[in-house]
Protein backbone atom coordinates (compact mmCIF):
# COMPACT_ATOMS: atom_id res chain seq x y z
CA UNK A 1 0.00 0.00 0.00
CA UNK A 2 1.48 3.35 -0.34
CA UNK A 3 1.60 6.20 1.79
CA UNK A 4 -1.21 8.26 -0.47
CA UNK A 5 -1.45 10.94 2.59
CA UNK A 6 2.42 11.58 2.16
CA UNK A 7 1.58 13.22 -1.52
CA UNK A 8 -0.11 16.10 -3.02
CA UNK A 9 -1.51 16.47 -6.60
CA UNK A 10 -2.75 19.64 -8.25
CA UNK A 11 -5.27 19.25 -10.95
CA UNK A 12 -5.57 21.78 -13.67
CA UNK A 13 -8.12 21.69 -16.25
CA UNK A 14 -6.62 23.41 -19.02
CA UNK A 15 -2.74 23.99 -20.15
CA UNK A 16 -2.43 27.69 -19.78
CA UNK A 17 -2.93 27.11 -16.16
CA UNK A 18 -0.63 23.87 -15.64
CA UNK A 19 1.87 25.76 -17.66
CA UNK A 20 1.78 28.18 -14.62
CA UNK A 21 1.13 25.61 -12.12
CA UNK A 22 4.77 24.18 -13.47
CA UNK A 23 6.25 27.54 -13.28
CA UNK A 24 5.31 28.92 -10.36
CA UNK A 25 4.67 25.67 -8.04
CA UNK A 26 7.50 23.26 -9.26
CA UNK A 27 9.21 21.01 -9.18
CA UNK A 28 5.99 19.05 -10.12
CA UNK A 29 6.03 16.20 -11.23
CA UNK A 30 3.62 15.33 -14.54
CA UNK A 31 1.00 12.59 -14.08
CA UNK A 32 -1.12 10.95 -17.10
CA UNK A 33 -2.16 7.67 -17.14
CA UNK A 34 -0.36 7.08 -14.10
CA UNK A 35 1.19 3.26 -15.65
CA UNK A 36 5.14 4.06 -14.84
CA UNK A 37 4.81 6.74 -12.14
CA UNK A 38 2.42 4.12 -9.65
CA UNK A 39 4.74 1.13 -10.63
CA UNK A 40 7.68 3.36 -8.96
CA UNK A 41 5.20 4.35 -5.97
CA UNK A 42 3.89 0.87 -5.37
CA UNK A 43 7.30 -0.05 -5.14
CA UNK A 44 8.24 2.80 -3.10
CA UNK A 45 11.37 4.04 -5.39
CA UNK A 46 9.46 6.76 -6.62
CA UNK A 47 10.97 9.85 -4.45
CA UNK A 48 8.74 12.38 -5.76
CA UNK A 49 5.80 14.05 -3.32
CA UNK A 50 3.93 16.78 -5.58
CA UNK A 51 2.65 15.59 -8.91
CA UNK A 52 0.27 17.85 -11.28
CA UNK A 53 -2.37 15.57 -12.65
CA UNK A 54 -2.34 16.06 -16.83
CA UNK A 55 -5.20 13.72 -17.35
CA UNK A 56 -7.93 16.31 -17.60
CA UNK A 57 -6.82 18.64 -20.26
CA UNK A 58 -8.29 17.24 -23.71
CA UNK A 59 -6.75 19.91 -25.66
CA UNK A 60 -3.70 17.38 -25.37
CA UNK A 61 -5.81 14.54 -27.00
CA UNK A 62 -6.02 14.51 -30.38
CA UNK A 63 -4.61 12.65 -33.54
CA UNK A 64 -4.50 14.81 -36.53
CA UNK A 65 -3.52 15.48 -40.15
CA UNK A 66 -1.38 18.59 -40.36
CA UNK A 67 0.47 20.79 -43.12
CA UNK A 68 -1.71 19.42 -46.21
CA UNK A 69 -1.64 15.60 -44.65
CA UNK A 70 1.81 15.68 -44.69
CA UNK A 71 2.63 15.71 -41.24
CA UNK A 72 0.77 13.22 -38.54
CA UNK A 73 0.32 15.11 -34.67
CA UNK A 74 -0.46 13.69 -32.35
CA UNK A 75 -1.24 15.26 -28.64
CA UNK A 76 0.62 14.33 -25.68
CA UNK A 77 -2.50 12.34 -24.00
CA UNK A 78 -2.83 9.78 -26.66
CA UNK A 79 -3.06 6.60 -25.44
CA UNK A 80 -2.06 3.20 -27.03
CA UNK A 81 -5.32 2.31 -27.43
CA UNK A 82 -5.96 5.44 -29.29
CA UNK A 83 -3.30 4.51 -31.47
CA UNK A 84 -4.32 1.11 -32.21
CA UNK A 85 -7.80 2.43 -32.92
CA UNK A 86 -7.38 5.74 -35.34
CA UNK A 87 -7.78 4.94 -38.85
CA UNK A 88 -5.23 8.31 -39.26
CA UNK A 89 -2.66 6.37 -37.39
CA UNK A 90 -3.05 2.49 -39.09
CA UNK A 91 -3.40 4.20 -42.73
CA UNK A 92 0.06 6.45 -42.35
CA UNK A 93 1.69 4.55 -39.85
CA UNK A 94 1.47 1.53 -39.31
CA UNK A 95 3.84 0.44 -37.16
CA UNK A 96 3.00 2.52 -34.72
CA UNK A 97 -0.38 1.11 -34.63
CA UNK A 98 1.32 -2.01 -34.37
CA UNK A 99 4.04 -1.16 -32.06
CA UNK A 100 0.93 0.31 -29.82
CA UNK A 101 -0.45 -3.32 -29.51
CA UNK A 102 2.67 -4.74 -27.59
CA UNK A 103 2.86 -2.45 -25.35
CA UNK A 104 1.71 -4.16 -22.26
CA UNK A 105 -2.10 -5.59 -22.41
CA UNK A 106 -5.29 -3.79 -23.03
CA UNK A 107 -5.83 -2.42 -19.35
CA UNK A 108 -2.13 -0.66 -19.98
CA UNK A 109 -2.76 0.19 -23.81
CA UNK A 110 -5.89 2.26 -22.37
CA UNK A 111 -4.03 4.07 -19.68
CA UNK A 112 -0.58 4.47 -20.91
CA UNK A 113 -0.07 8.00 -23.50
CA UNK A 114 2.91 8.50 -25.82
CA UNK A 115 3.79 11.11 -23.96
CA UNK A 116 4.31 9.46 -20.90
CA UNK A 117 6.49 6.86 -22.66
CA UNK A 118 8.82 9.40 -24.64
CA UNK A 119 9.48 11.25 -21.11
CA UNK A 120 9.64 8.21 -18.93
CA UNK A 121 12.67 7.30 -21.60
CA UNK A 122 12.88 3.99 -20.62
CA UNK A 123 15.42 2.38 -23.07
CA UNK A 124 12.84 -0.21 -23.75
CA UNK A 125 9.83 1.98 -24.29
CA UNK A 126 8.09 0.05 -27.30
CA UNK A 127 6.76 2.95 -29.13
CA UNK A 128 10.27 4.88 -29.10
CA UNK A 129 11.88 3.20 -32.10
CA UNK A 130 9.55 4.38 -33.84
CA UNK A 131 8.89 7.39 -33.51
CA UNK A 132 13.00 7.89 -33.72
CA UNK A 133 12.54 5.69 -37.19
CA UNK A 134 10.15 8.21 -38.60
CA UNK A 135 12.14 11.15 -37.57
CA UNK A 136 9.35 12.16 -34.90
CA UNK A 137 9.65 16.08 -33.60
CA UNK A 138 8.54 16.51 -29.64
CA UNK A 139 6.86 19.46 -29.32
CA UNK A 140 7.71 20.90 -25.65
CA UNK A 141 5.88 24.24 -24.07
CA UNK A 142 6.70 26.07 -20.97
CA UNK A 143 4.45 29.57 -20.39
CA UNK A 144 7.37 31.12 -22.06
CA UNK A 145 6.49 29.68 -25.40
CA UNK A 146 6.81 26.54 -27.46
CA UNK A 147 10.08 24.53 -28.95
CA UNK A 148 10.44 21.66 -31.03
CA UNK A 149 13.24 18.78 -30.50
CA UNK A 150 13.84 15.80 -32.32
CA UNK A 151 13.06 12.48 -30.50
CA UNK A 152 16.60 11.37 -31.12
CA UNK A 153 18.01 14.80 -29.23
CA UNK A 154 15.67 14.34 -26.62
CA UNK A 155 17.87 12.09 -25.07
CA UNK A 156 21.24 12.81 -23.10
CA UNK A 157 21.63 10.21 -21.38
CA UNK A 158 19.65 7.23 -19.41
CA UNK A 159 16.35 7.73 -18.36
CA UNK A 160 17.59 11.51 -18.69
CA UNK A 161 16.22 14.19 -21.25
CA UNK A 162 16.48 17.87 -22.03
CA UNK A 163 12.78 18.36 -20.90
CA UNK A 164 12.92 21.42 -18.64
CA UNK A 165 11.09 20.96 -14.99
CA UNK A 166 8.93 23.97 -16.58
CA UNK A 167 7.85 22.19 -19.28
CA UNK A 168 5.44 19.64 -20.72
CA UNK A 169 5.66 17.45 -23.88
CA UNK A 170 2.21 18.67 -25.77
CA UNK A 171 2.25 16.89 -29.04
CA UNK A 172 4.53 14.82 -31.01
CA UNK A 173 4.76 15.62 -35.05
CA UNK A 174 5.55 12.72 -37.32
CA UNK A 175 6.86 14.30 -40.88
CA UNK A 176 4.94 11.77 -43.24
CA UNK A 177 7.09 10.31 -45.87
CA UNK A 178 7.00 7.06 -48.18
CA UNK A 179 9.07 4.07 -47.72
CA UNK A 180 7.88 0.43 -46.05
CA UNK A 181 7.86 0.59 -43.13
CA UNK A 182 9.04 -2.47 -40.34
CA UNK A 183 8.16 -3.26 -36.87
CA UNK A 184 9.71 -5.85 -34.66
CA UNK A 185 10.22 -6.40 -30.77
CA UNK A 186 11.54 -9.77 -29.03
CA UNK A 187 10.38 -10.15 -25.93
CA UNK A 188 10.22 -13.29 -23.22
CA UNK A 189 6.53 -13.64 -24.87
CA UNK A 190 4.36 -12.69 -27.02
CA UNK A 191 2.39 -9.85 -25.15
CA UNK A 192 3.23 -7.95 -21.57
CA UNK A 193 7.11 -8.74 -21.54
CA UNK A 194 9.75 -5.72 -21.62
CA UNK A 195 11.56 -6.31 -24.45
CA UNK A 196 15.44 -7.38 -25.15
CA UNK A 197 15.56 -5.95 -28.02
CA UNK A 198 12.50 -3.78 -30.66
CA UNK A 199 13.58 -2.53 -34.14
CA UNK A 200 11.26 -0.53 -36.29
CA UNK A 201 12.43 0.96 -40.00
CA UNK A 202 10.67 3.23 -41.85
CA UNK A 203 12.45 3.12 -45.18
CA UNK A 204 16.02 3.54 -44.94
CA UNK A 205 15.67 4.76 -41.31
CA UNK A 206 15.84 1.91 -38.98
CA UNK A 207 16.20 2.21 -34.90
CA UNK A 208 16.61 -0.20 -32.24
CA UNK A 209 15.05 0.43 -28.36
CA UNK A 210 16.66 -1.79 -25.72
CA UNK A 211 19.90 -1.95 -27.09
CA UNK A 212 21.95 1.24 -25.23
CA UNK A 213 20.99 3.96 -22.04
CA UNK A 214 18.52 5.33 -25.26
CA UNK A 215 16.56 4.69 -28.18
CA UNK A 216 19.15 5.09 -31.07
CA UNK A 217 19.30 5.34 -34.67
CA UNK A 218 21.83 2.32 -36.20
CA UNK A 219 23.11 5.56 -38.29
CA UNK A 220 25.98 2.93 -39.87
CA UNK A 221 23.82 0.44 -40.76
CA UNK A 222 21.94 3.41 -42.41
CA UNK A 223 24.59 5.23 -44.31
CA UNK A 224 25.73 1.58 -46.09
CA UNK A 225 21.51 1.16 -47.04
CA UNK A 226 21.58 4.56 -48.61
CA UNK A 227 25.00 3.83 -50.66
CA UNK A 228 22.73 1.01 -52.32
CA UNK A 229 23.99 -1.41 -50.27
CA UNK A 230 22.26 -5.03 -50.51
CA UNK A 231 25.23 -7.45 -48.44
CA UNK A 232 22.90 -8.21 -45.33
CA UNK A 233 26.75 -9.25 -43.93
CA UNK A 234 27.76 -6.20 -44.64
CA UNK A 235 24.85 -4.58 -43.27
CA UNK A 236 25.38 -6.88 -39.80
CA UNK A 237 29.11 -5.48 -39.66
CA UNK A 238 27.38 -2.06 -39.61
CA UNK A 239 25.13 -2.66 -37.34
CA UNK A 240 27.69 -4.29 -34.73
CA UNK A 241 29.49 -0.89 -34.91
CA UNK A 242 26.19 1.10 -34.08
CA UNK A 243 24.64 -0.94 -31.45
CA UNK A 244 26.58 -1.69 -27.70
CA UNK A 245 24.12 -3.72 -25.45
CA UNK A 246 24.39 -4.50 -22.29
CA UNK A 247 23.83 -7.61 -20.06
CA UNK A 248 21.24 -7.36 -17.59
CA UNK A 249 18.34 -9.21 -16.54
CA UNK A 250 16.53 -9.84 -19.52
CA UNK A 251 19.24 -10.76 -21.55
CA UNK A 252 23.17 -10.40 -23.02
CA UNK A 253 24.64 -7.94 -24.86
CA UNK A 254 25.72 -11.07 -27.46
CA UNK A 255 22.35 -12.08 -27.59
CA UNK A 256 21.14 -8.97 -28.05
CA UNK A 257 23.38 -7.91 -30.79
CA UNK A 258 22.96 -11.26 -32.63
CA UNK A 259 19.30 -11.07 -32.78
CA UNK A 260 19.22 -7.43 -34.07
CA UNK A 261 21.37 -8.91 -36.80
CA UNK A 262 18.63 -10.98 -37.51
CA UNK A 263 16.13 -9.08 -37.94
CA UNK A 264 18.19 -6.55 -40.22
CA UNK A 265 19.26 -9.81 -42.36
CA UNK A 266 15.24 -11.09 -42.27
CA UNK A 267 14.32 -7.65 -43.03
CA UNK A 268 16.57 -6.96 -45.92
CA UNK A 269 15.89 -9.90 -47.57
CA UNK A 270 12.07 -8.74 -48.06
CA UNK A 271 13.06 -5.73 -49.09
CA UNK A 272 14.40 -7.04 -51.45
CA UNK A 273 12.83 -6.73 -55.14
CA UNK A 274 11.58 -9.70 -56.91
CA UNK B 1 -14.22 12.62 -4.27
CA UNK B 2 -17.81 11.96 -6.43
CA UNK B 3 -18.03 8.64 -8.69
CA UNK B 4 -20.31 6.02 -9.60
CA UNK B 5 -19.52 2.58 -8.83
CA UNK B 6 -21.59 -0.38 -10.11
CA UNK B 7 -24.19 1.68 -11.01
CA UNK B 8 -24.46 3.72 -7.60
CA UNK B 9 -23.30 7.21 -6.90
CA UNK B 10 -20.60 7.32 -3.98
CA UNK B 11 -18.96 10.07 -2.57
CA UNK B 12 -15.80 8.93 -0.65
CA UNK B 13 -12.90 11.55 1.26
CA UNK B 14 -9.30 9.91 0.73
CA UNK B 15 -6.16 11.51 -0.45
CA UNK B 16 -6.47 11.87 -3.99
CA UNK B 17 -3.32 9.63 -4.66
CA UNK B 18 -4.92 7.10 -3.30
CA UNK B 19 -4.67 3.94 -5.92
CA UNK B 20 -8.20 2.91 -6.82
CA UNK B 21 -7.22 -0.69 -5.90
CA UNK B 22 -7.50 1.00 -2.70
CA UNK B 23 -10.89 2.81 -2.41
CA UNK B 24 -12.29 0.12 -3.98
CA UNK B 25 -11.32 -2.37 -0.98
CA UNK B 26 -10.77 -0.47 2.11
CA UNK B 27 -12.91 2.38 1.54
CA UNK B 28 -15.79 0.83 -0.18
CA UNK B 29 -15.36 -2.92 1.21
CA UNK B 30 -15.46 -4.02 -2.29
CA UNK B 31 -12.91 -6.71 -1.58
CA UNK B 32 -13.78 -8.68 -5.22
CA UNK B 33 -10.75 -6.72 -7.05
CA UNK B 34 -7.50 -8.38 -6.08
CA UNK B 35 -4.27 -6.89 -5.77
CA UNK B 36 -1.29 -8.78 -7.54
CA UNK B 37 1.83 -7.63 -8.87
CA UNK B 38 1.53 -3.75 -7.97
CA UNK B 39 3.33 -3.30 -11.23
CA UNK B 40 0.53 -3.53 -14.11
CA UNK B 41 1.42 -7.19 -15.40
CA UNK B 42 -0.68 -9.52 -13.57
CA UNK B 43 -4.38 -7.75 -13.98
CA UNK B 44 -5.66 -9.23 -10.70
CA UNK B 45 -7.08 -5.75 -10.25
CA UNK B 46 -8.54 -5.34 -13.62
CA UNK B 47 -11.80 -2.44 -13.01
CA UNK B 48 -13.37 -1.11 -16.08
CA UNK B 49 -13.89 2.77 -16.16
CA UNK B 50 -16.10 3.87 -18.52
CA UNK B 51 -16.26 0.29 -19.96
CA UNK B 52 -13.00 -0.13 -20.46
CA UNK B 53 -10.33 -2.24 -18.57
CA UNK B 54 -7.53 -0.45 -16.34
CA UNK B 55 -5.10 -1.64 -13.67
CA UNK B 56 -6.91 -0.14 -10.66
CA UNK B 57 -3.40 -0.21 -8.63
CA UNK B 58 -1.61 2.44 -11.35
CA UNK B 59 -5.24 4.67 -11.26
CA UNK B 60 -5.13 7.03 -8.80
CA UNK B 61 -8.77 7.84 -7.69
CA UNK B 62 -8.93 11.54 -8.06
CA UNK B 63 -8.54 10.63 -11.83
CA UNK B 64 -12.23 8.93 -11.52
CA UNK B 65 -14.18 11.85 -10.57
CA UNK B 66 -17.20 11.94 -12.09
CA UNK B 67 -16.45 8.36 -13.99
CA UNK B 68 -18.13 4.81 -13.76
CA UNK B 69 -16.53 2.33 -12.03
CA UNK B 70 -17.22 -1.34 -12.56
CA UNK B 71 -16.00 -4.19 -10.51
CA UNK B 72 -16.91 -7.64 -9.92
CA UNK B 73 -19.29 -7.41 -7.91
CA UNK B 74 -21.45 -5.01 -10.00
CA UNK B 75 -21.80 -7.58 -13.09
CA UNK B 76 -25.16 -8.97 -13.35
CA UNK B 77 -25.79 -12.44 -12.29
CA UNK B 78 -29.54 -12.36 -13.95
CA UNK B 79 -29.44 -11.48 -17.59
CA UNK B 80 -27.13 -10.39 -20.35
CA UNK B 81 -22.90 -10.83 -21.18
CA UNK B 82 -22.26 -10.34 -18.20
CA UNK B 83 -24.33 -13.46 -16.55
CA UNK B 84 -23.22 -15.49 -19.09
CA UNK B 85 -19.64 -15.17 -18.86
CA UNK B 86 -20.25 -15.50 -14.71
CA UNK B 87 -21.75 -19.04 -15.66
CA UNK B 88 -19.18 -20.40 -18.30
CA UNK B 89 -16.98 -20.14 -16.10
CA UNK B 90 -18.55 -21.70 -13.27
CA UNK B 91 -19.39 -24.60 -15.88
CA UNK B 92 -15.98 -24.83 -17.42
CA UNK B 93 -13.87 -24.96 -14.42
CA UNK B 94 -12.79 -21.43 -15.84
CA UNK B 95 -11.51 -20.59 -11.60
CA UNK B 96 -8.93 -22.58 -10.12
CA UNK B 97 -7.38 -20.14 -6.76
CA UNK B 98 -9.65 -17.72 -7.84
CA UNK B 99 -7.77 -14.65 -7.33
CA UNK B 100 -7.78 -14.14 -10.99
CA UNK B 101 -10.54 -14.68 -11.69
CA UNK B 102 -12.37 -11.27 -11.34
CA UNK B 103 -9.76 -9.50 -13.49
CA UNK B 104 -10.26 -12.32 -15.92
CA UNK B 105 -13.77 -12.21 -16.23
CA UNK B 106 -13.83 -8.05 -16.36
CA UNK B 107 -11.34 -7.99 -19.05
CA UNK B 108 -13.60 -10.94 -21.29
CA UNK B 109 -16.83 -7.75 -20.79
CA UNK B 110 -13.97 -5.51 -22.57
CA UNK B 111 -14.56 -8.15 -25.53
CA UNK B 112 -16.86 -8.35 -28.53
CA UNK B 113 -19.19 -10.87 -29.07
CA UNK B 114 -18.11 -14.01 -30.81
CA UNK B 115 -14.42 -13.20 -30.13
CA UNK B 116 -12.31 -15.71 -31.48
CA UNK B 117 -9.64 -17.65 -30.21
CA UNK B 118 -6.84 -15.46 -31.08
CA UNK B 119 -8.53 -12.40 -30.27
CA UNK B 120 -9.53 -13.82 -26.56
CA UNK B 121 -5.80 -14.28 -26.01
CA UNK B 122 -4.67 -10.83 -27.41
CA UNK B 123 -7.81 -9.18 -24.53
CA UNK B 124 -6.42 -11.40 -22.04
CA UNK B 125 -2.63 -10.90 -22.11
CA UNK B 126 -2.67 -8.53 -19.25
CA UNK B 127 -4.05 -11.38 -16.79
CA UNK B 128 -2.01 -13.87 -15.74
CA UNK B 129 -3.04 -17.07 -13.90
CA UNK B 130 -0.36 -18.49 -11.46
CA UNK B 131 -2.28 -21.78 -11.78
CA UNK B 132 -2.25 -21.83 -15.15
CA UNK B 133 -5.57 -23.00 -15.86
CA UNK B 134 -5.41 -21.04 -19.37
CA UNK B 135 -7.39 -23.76 -21.16
CA UNK B 136 -10.44 -23.63 -19.48
CA UNK B 137 -10.64 -19.58 -18.79
CA UNK B 138 -10.28 -19.00 -22.54
CA UNK B 139 -13.40 -21.43 -23.31
CA UNK B 140 -15.00 -20.34 -20.89
CA UNK B 141 -14.58 -16.87 -21.95
CA UNK B 142 -15.33 -18.25 -25.23
CA UNK B 143 -18.76 -19.66 -24.16
CA UNK B 144 -19.53 -16.62 -22.63
CA UNK B 145 -19.27 -14.03 -25.42
CA UNK B 146 -20.77 -16.87 -27.81
CA UNK B 147 -23.38 -14.96 -30.11
CA UNK B 148 -27.16 -16.17 -29.47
Amino acid sequence: MIHAEQLTVLRPKRLSEALALLRDEGPLTPLAGGTDLYVGLNAGTERAQRFIDLWRLEELRHIRLTDGKRTLELGALTTFTDCIRSKKVVRNLPILAEASREVGGAQIQNRGTLAGNIANGSPAGDSLPVLAAADAIVVLRSAAGEREVPLCEFYTGYRATVRRPDELIVRVRIPLQRGRQRFRKVGTRAAQAISKVVMAAVGDRVAFGSMGPTVLRATRLEAYLRTGGGEVEEARRALAEDLHPIDDVRSTAAYRLRVAQNLVGDWMRERRPG
Amino acid sequence: VRLIVNGKKRKVRVPPMTRLLDTLRETLGLTGTKEGCGEGECGACTVLIDGEPVNSCLVPTCQVEGREVTTIEGLSRRKGRQARLLRAFVDEGGAQCGICTPGMILAACALPRGATRERVRVGLAGNLCRCTGYEKIYRAVEKGLTRR
